[in-house]
């Protein structure tokens, strides 16, 4: 299969080779990662398949070299992505936050394993939500998106190279171990319906190019290296020419044009499906293969005659707050699946400042939660608040 | 206008061109060293023919962290320690493109030693340059996998009980093509040792010897850096081509300067692209005798 950048047919393959696949089909052409289980057959597949598409695959000495190496890829003009789980996803935290202020775009895929520290290597978590939102020292606004098939594996991860080509960021494709082992179809489609966005390039000269001057958008189209530009580029607080500042009003402009660049765009960002939900008394709000149940839970409900709806949440952040506070005006409550002992559930809680009732359905990892809880906590919501 | 200001000389530094001059002035102190390890990196840049749109220059965190800043070429100020992990990506990207780095001693060898010792052992082709000033300057004068053993810095208030590394040996024995190292006092041998790195296919390494007067010298009462310049100078040793494990830091008149290595190995590129091209015999070249391996088991 070496030489074809995008297989197009229809595939049995994990969530992890959907996600490499994924990656290639978007034109990622350098991988720089570690192995670690349950992401390490996302690099395996990498390794195998981007010499024949004339891309780079490099097994770096740890996580850390990892995420700055596609850091350096993505300066160097080429997509470049990483995958990890947990400890790694740690580790990377620093040099996401070095992406994020030198606005670099790549994509990181976390196949979340169950936690803390070494945890349960083999089995699955939801632990790292929390950790995709804050986990980087700062201020600043983060993508993440989470999918819950091996199907949305693959079409996820061109929607994160996408992403982070049009905003200038990392973005985290925050997916899960039963996603990332499960083997399913996958349908991988022409090359030529496969929609990419690239970064803008500067259309001025390196005499009056301004790194981080952003355009309409609140997005700075982004030089290359060797592109003759002479630009500097640094994690301190700089300006738009990239300059480092150590002023209070440079830290103030540059992290409002970071959190500006995505609050700003959120039409263009957020995606979620509403399933169900226009006559819903319980809504369950879930993410990842923590919405399969859900899904499963919704359907089997509804035949049973209960008013109850699915919020699917693909892009987990930026959190999709207006339409969850709208949501908690017109439900009695909302209930919140997920594989960590309250994450999600407490943007749920703040949007919806006890208009509705807010019930978390945990689960400490290691296992997936049955659609037999969800319905039952369902129930559980519908006779507390009736 | 001041008068301080009217009386500033107009005329051009030969340099200017490949300074930020609008940068200037510069952070660093009166007496630091890398003020001549940046001039030196400058002269060997406008020697080599190399074109001026390849270069870029990556460099971590700390005081030499900061020549990043003031270089007008493509340039990266990334995290501390992670240069090189920074400058492999870049390099993996764009192979045409000739990678620097510029790092401080504990940047590059205590949190970023990971880094170094795989970058060498990859033969990733890239020049790195180590100002080694013994110390922490950027923090105010902390321990550095460099500082001599004895040597007091502000965590080491009584001394310090560490054993340094060797730079160039480790550099050496994880398989730089080429390494060197000087004092910044070796101007002409230091500029012409960084010429023939950028210049050197492959990982090539040189280490400058550096005051660092404000930090390390003040806390060992040599508060001047000219003081610090000779004691290095004076004490050095020119020994080309020795076993690089001989190439002591002894400030007893046997620090050891001098072009330790400068040998060709293939690049990991180079590597990358003959196996995946299927250049390379499958490991092990000699194959496997199974009955033999039977018999061993069975005995």
């Amino acid at each position: 299969m070496a030489g074809q950048a995008v297989l197009t047919g229809t595939h049995f393959i994990n969530g992890d080779e959907a996600c490499a696949e994924g990656a290639l089909a978007a034109g990622c052409r350098f991988f720089a990662g570690y192995p670690i289980t349950p992401a390490t057959e996302v690099a395996e597949r990498m390794s195998q398949r981007l010499p024949g598409v004339g891309g780079v695959f490099i097994q770096m000495e740890d996580e850390i070299a990892s995420m700055a190496a596609i850091l350096g890829g993505s300066w160097g003009g080429v997509k470049s992505m990483t995958s990890t789980s947990g400890p790694g996803f740690s580790l990377m935290m620093e040099n996401i936050g070095l992406g994020l202020c030198t606005e670099t775009p790549c994509v990181i895929c976390n196949v979340q394993r169950a936690g803390p520290s070494t945890g349960l290597p083999t089995l699955v978590g939801q632990g790292d939500m929390m950790q995709a939102r804050w986990g980087s020292h700062g201020v600043y606004e983060i993508i993440a998106i989470a999918p819950s098939s091996p199907q949305e594996m693959f079409d996820f991860t061109i929607k994160a190279f996408n992403l982070s080509e049009q905003f200038r960021l990392p973005v985290l494709i925050m997916a899960d171990e039963v996603v990332g082992h499960m083997n399913e179809r996958v349908v991988i489609p022409e090359a030529d319906q496969v929609q990419l966005v690239e970064r803008s390039k500067p259309s001025e000269g390196p005499d009056t190019y301004l790194p981080f001057q952003p355009g309409p958008d609140g997005v700075a189209p982004m030089a290359t290296s060797g592109e003759g530009y002479y630009m500097h580029i640094t994690g301190l607080t700089h300006d738009e020419k990239g300059y480092p500042v150590m002023e209070v009003w440079a830290q103030e402009e540059m992290t409002q044009r970071l959190v500006d660049k995505i609050q700003g765009n959120l039409d263009q960002i957020l995606d979620f499906e509403a399933i169900h939900l226009e006559d819903a008394e319980v809504a369950v709000m879930a993410y990842g293969i923590s919405a399969r149940s859900a899904r499963g839970a919704v359907l089997a409900l509804r035949q049973a005659g209960f008013k109850v709806g699915l919020l699917k949440l693909n892009v987990v952040w930026p959190f999709p707050e207006d339409y969850v506070r709208e949501l908690s005006r017109r439900v009695k409550a909302i209930v919140v699946p997920e594989i960590n002992l309250g994450q999600m559930v407490l943007e749920v809680e703040r949007l919806a400042q006890g208009r509705c009732q807010v019930k978390l359905v945990p689960h400490p990892g290691g296992g997936i939660i049955t659609p037999a809880r969800i319905m039952e906590a369902v129930k559980a919501s519908l006779e507390e608040t009736s | 206008m001041s008068a301080q200001q009217a009386t500033l000389p107009q005329a051009e530094h030969p340099q200017d061109a490949l300074l930020r001059t609008e940068r200037i002035p510069h952070i660093w102190c009166a007496g630091c060293g890398i003020g001549i390890a940046f001039g030196s990196l400058m002269s060997a840049i406008t020697k080599s023919e190399i074109p001026r749109d390849d270069f870029a220059v990556v460099s971590g965190i700390g005081c030499t962290g900061r020549l990043a800043g003031y270089i007008h070429l493509d340039s990266f100020h990334t995290t501390h320690g992670r240069a090189i992990a920074f400058a492999t990506g870049l390099k993996l990207a764009r192979p045409q493109g000739k990678v620097i780095v510029a790092s401080g001693d504990g940047d590059l060898l205590a949190i970023g030693g990971n880094h170094f010792i795989h970058a060498a052992r990859r033969n990733m082709d890239m020049t790195v340059i180590c100002v080694n000033n013994f110390n922490y300057g950027m923090t105010g004068g902390q321990l550095a996998p460099s500082t001599p053993y004895g040597a007091k810095t502000t965590t080491t208030p009584q001394g310090s009980p560490d054993e340094p590394f060797n730079f160039c040996s480790l550099a050496a024995s994880c398989g730089a093509t080429y390494v060197a190292r000087w004092t910044a006092l070796h101007i002409r041998r230091l500029t012409t040792a960084i010429a023939e790195a950028l210049n050197k296919k492959g990982f090539s390494f040189v280490e400058v010897i550096a005051p660092c007067p404000t930090a390390f010298g003040r806390r060992n009462k040599i508060r001047r850096s000219l003081d610090l310049l000779k004691l290095y100078y004076d004490n050095s040793v020119v020994k080309n081509h020795i076993a690089p494990g001989e190439a002591t830091i002894d400030f007893d008149n046997n620090l050891v300067v001098g072009k330790f290595v400068d040998v060709e190995r293939p690049t990991f590129l180079d590597h990358y692209a003959a196996i995946n091209r299927g250049e390379v015999e499958a490991w092990p070249a000699t194959g496997v005798d199974a009955s033999a391996a039977g018999k061993r088991k069975a005995g």
